[in-house]
């Protein structure tokens, strides 16, 4: 008996569904919509996590060094700093390289070169190039570096360290770690913003569709169907709005990360936004599903039973 | 079978539909209830259906009160009645064959059944040939028996019709009676309100006469005074 009701239900919901027309269609295309909206908030959230987390590796310290300091000292900071939890990586430039750097960053520039030729030496020091692994953990490791030349100054020797460029790249570093907690947070906002309005709309949608079967529904009751037989076959409507829908959104989803990421390129470099979805397909293409089958039977389940009522 | 008991509906506006109704369905019977519009020949079909209450009174069918029967109980009550209404109510994203075969499913018959009966009632009817079409596709005559069909296929002990002849022409109207006769004689009982005089001149069955919500004539073979 169980079964033969649900093999009825699910056949009935097939059924109008199939036979719905127009009402099916934009039931389906207002889901899609919504889960479209979903899936730009999941792929939004990773393309901003990966710029920032671009943005952030281009921020470092330099140490630079006196002309005159031995590379073995340096050597040894180097390593002392790598010990250091915060660090990410030390990058050690001597002199030979800083300088070739120098003239090929500088190419063609004869203003900038001819003096150089002139002074016939190398006037630049080493230096060390320092990766924090958040932005926020500079301030620690310029405190431990100032430290370091404290104690040798304190000792009556001559710090071989010349210059920190932190604090110059402080106020930049700064306002880079709160704009990276700062966007996180409102783009998860805004995407559940956006969500929770589509899925109102998706729910009113499905409502109407759903009222133009009151009479339908009317019918149903005096024929001596009981509630759950009635309500059964508008559930399952509604999953497969949820579930044709989630395969549209899924479809269209790709020309537009194809777009993002024609237009984007020049900007950020690197992040593939386009690569990230077909990647992360399987496991977006489940979130739509779900989320647009939860959607779904939840907004037919509540239409119909405003009907069910007497 | 059906009893009514001194029944009274006033709407919370204060309009009364009925005031102290009583009136007695013996098994088998065919009996007619006309009245003008208003009168309240709709909201006593409404109220055997169980979908209203009444104010006073109760009403029981085969002895049971059937407003004091728990909600769960009620679908099952329903399809011991079958109904015809004036404008058909079929569904219309249905064929003729699944309007009628959904009353079986509802009342969780076994599918050969359903395979056997549906077809033979359709035949009952004269709608053999029209099995798999559209309320869309029918006319108001052919809908009409649709419904009838379905209203009979679970073999109800009563069947009410309100005003099934309303929207129909009088070769229709003469076919639609034609049925509801037939159907009285294989022995369920018949309630049916109309005002349509032809039919109930022709039917020459107990006519309950009503006014204003009062019963001012019951008679055991009756023709239409109004």
């Amino acid at each position: 008996m169980f079964w033969t009701n649900i093999k009825r239900v699910a056949k009935q919901g097939f059924i109008t569904f199939f036979r719905g027309g127009v009402v099916s269609f934009t039931g389906v295309f207002v889901t899609s919509v919504t889960l479209f909206i979903i899936g730009s908030v999941i792929i939004a959230n990773a393309f901003l996590a990966a710029s920032l987390t671009e943005l952030e590796s281009k921020v470092d310290v330099n140490v630079y060094f006196t002309t005159t300091a031995p590379e073995n000292e340096i050597l040894l900071l180097k390593r002392r700093l790598e010990t250091l939890p915060e660090v990410a990586s030390v990058e050690y430039i001597n002199r030979e390289e800083a300088l070739a750097r120098f003239i090929e960053r500088n190419k063609g520039n004869a203003l900038v070169l001819q003096p150089l030729e002139e002074l016939g030496d190398n006037p630049l020091g080493a230096r060390l190039n320092i990766k924090a692994r958040e932005a926020k953990q500079y301030a620690n490791i310029v405190a431990y570096l100032n430290k370091q030349t404290e104690n040798v100054l304190a000792a009556g020797n001559t710090s071989i360290v010349d210059n920190i460029n932190y604090a110059d790249n402080q106020e930049i570093i700064d306002r880079l770690s709160a704009l990276t907690t700062g966007v996180r947070r409102l783009g998860i906002f805004v995407g559940l913003v956006l969500i929770l309005m589509a899925a109102l709309v998706t729910a009113s949608t499905v409502r109407l569709a759903i009222y133009n079967s009151k009479q339908e529904i009317s019918v149903m009751r005096l024929v001596g169907a009981n509630n759950s037989y009635i309500r059964g076959p508008f559930v399952i409507e509604g999953i497969m709005y949820g579930f044709f829908a989630a395969i549209v959104a899924a479809l269209c989803l790709y020309p537009a990360t194809l777009w993002v990421t024609k237009t984007t390129t020049g900007f950020f470099g690197g992040i593939n936004v386009v690569q990230y979805y077909i990647s992360n397909l399987g496991q977006i293409l489940v979130i739509l599903i779900v989320s647009g089958i939860l959607l779904g039977m939840f907004s037919s389940y509540l239409a119909v039973r405003r009907y069910l009522k007497v | 079978m059906l009893k009514f008991q001194n029944v009274s509906k006033i709407y919370a506006d204060n309009s009364t539909a009925l005031s102290d109704v009583t009136f007695s369905v013996g098994n088998g019977e065919f009996i007619s209830v006309v009245g003008h519009s208003g009168a309240g020949k709709t909201t006593l079909i409404k109220m055997i259906l169980a979908e209203e209450a009444p104010s006073e009174g109760e009403i029981l069918f085969e002895d049971v009160n059937i407003h004091k029967l728990r909600r769960d109980r009620i679908p099952e009550f329903r399809r011991r009645i079958g109904t015809v209404f004036q404008d058909f109510r079929l569904i219309p994203n249905k064929t003729a064959y699944e309007n009628v075969s959904f009353a079986m499913e509802a009342a969780g018959r076994p599918d050969e059944v359903i395979e056997t009966d549906v077809p033979e009632v359709l035949e009952l009817v004269g709608l053999a040939d029209k099995m798999w079409n559209f309320p869309g596709q029918l006319s108001g005559g052919e809908q009409q028996r649709v419904a009838i069909a379905r209203a009979i296929i679970n073999q109800p002990d009563m069947l009410v019709a309100d005003e099934p002849t309303g929207n129909l022409d009088p070769v229709n109207t003469f076919d639609v009676v034609q049925i509801l006769k037939k159907i009285n004689d294989l022995g369920t009982t018949v309630f049916l309100a109309t005002h349509n005089k032809g039919v109930i001149d022709f039917l020459g069955k107990r006519v309950i006469t009503m006014e204003k919500g009062k019963i001012i004539r019951d008679d055991p073979t009756g023709k239409y005074v109004l």
